[in-house]
């Protein structure tokens, strides 16, 4: 479910493997800040903005926090694999769960005008990232996969 | 670690929250918030002025917290915020839906 966005338009720097940083972390809510420590630090190598570099890091967290809640049901000890990747004007992320397969509803923008907890974290991802991409994986789980170009309004 | 804490002034209890709020640390915000709206408490100001990173579950529960004091007529305020979280209420479009204020002062000035 291309949402966003192509990818395509924008190639990593190095299509090798050991130039993409991956990290395994469990489904738990407290681990969220180091992998927004590190997201961040990704986008200051990719000489970002701070407003760049704060969207992207909110983007990666609600995409956990989306996992937590409706994929794993808010079980802690099941694996996200965030894989990062530096490209030629931006960074590419892509976040891997194998838990539930995410439904359409959970993954639509709410309509804003209707004031109420919840369902911010879907808008706020499409809001800020030029690339957001759903799919379902054939055997279990979801892989969402997110860019975010340089100088890009 | 999160650190939420209460000050009573004579017309307000300003909620002082340090450090970042997010999917793990939103519900120790929470029950301070929905405590002080349980007890009817006529104007809270919340302090955000030690908070770098607030995710929507923060802005979540904030919300809620605005629709239960709006339920007795009281007012949730918000002041102190940093860019990063500015960026997040105005890209939810609820910088138009909170009173928010740059400092404690100004939010104590618009208290009746």
């Amino acid at each position: 479910m291309g949402l966003k966005g192509d990818i395509s338009k924008h190639p990593p720097v190095s299509d090798k493997a050991q130039d993409a940083i991956e990290f395994r972390v469990p489904s738990d809510p407290k681990i969220l800040k180091i992998v927004r420590l590190s997201v961040s630090h990704l986008c200051d190598l990719a000489g970002f903005t701070a407003e760049e570099r704060n969207g992207t890091t909110l983007a990666v967290d609600e995409a956990c926090s989306n996992i937590i809640r409706h994929a794993y049901d808010g079980a802690h000890d099941q694996p996200i694999i965030v894989t990062c990747k530096l490209l030629t004007n931006g960074v590419q992320i892509t976040i891997r769960d194998f838990g539930k397969n995410i439904r359409k509803s959970e993954i639509k923008s709410r309509d804003l005008e209707k004031v109420r907890p919840g369902g911010l974290g879907v808008h706020l991802i499409q809001s800020v990232m030029d690339v957001v991409k759903y799919e379902r994986s054939s055997r279990k789980g979801n892989k969402l996969t997110l860019a975010k170009y340089k100088n890009v309004k | 670690m999160l650190e939420v804490t209460t000050r009573n002034l004579k017309n307000a209890v300003v909620v002082v929250i340090k450090g970042d709020v997010d999917l793990y640390s939103s519900p120790k915000v929470r029950k301070i918030i929905i405590g002080l709206t349980k007890k009817k408490t006529e104007n809270v100001l919340v302090d955000l002025t030690q908070v770098a990173y607030m995710d929507s579950s923060g802005v979540a529960t904030l919300v809620e917290g605005l629709q239960q004091v709006g339920k007795y007529k009281g007012k949730l305020k918000l002041f102190g915020l940093e860019s990063a979280v500015r960026e997040v209420f105005e890209l939810s479009r609820l910088d138009k839906v909170f009173e928010i204020y740059e400092n404690e002062e100004k939010a104590l000035g618009t208290l009746a």
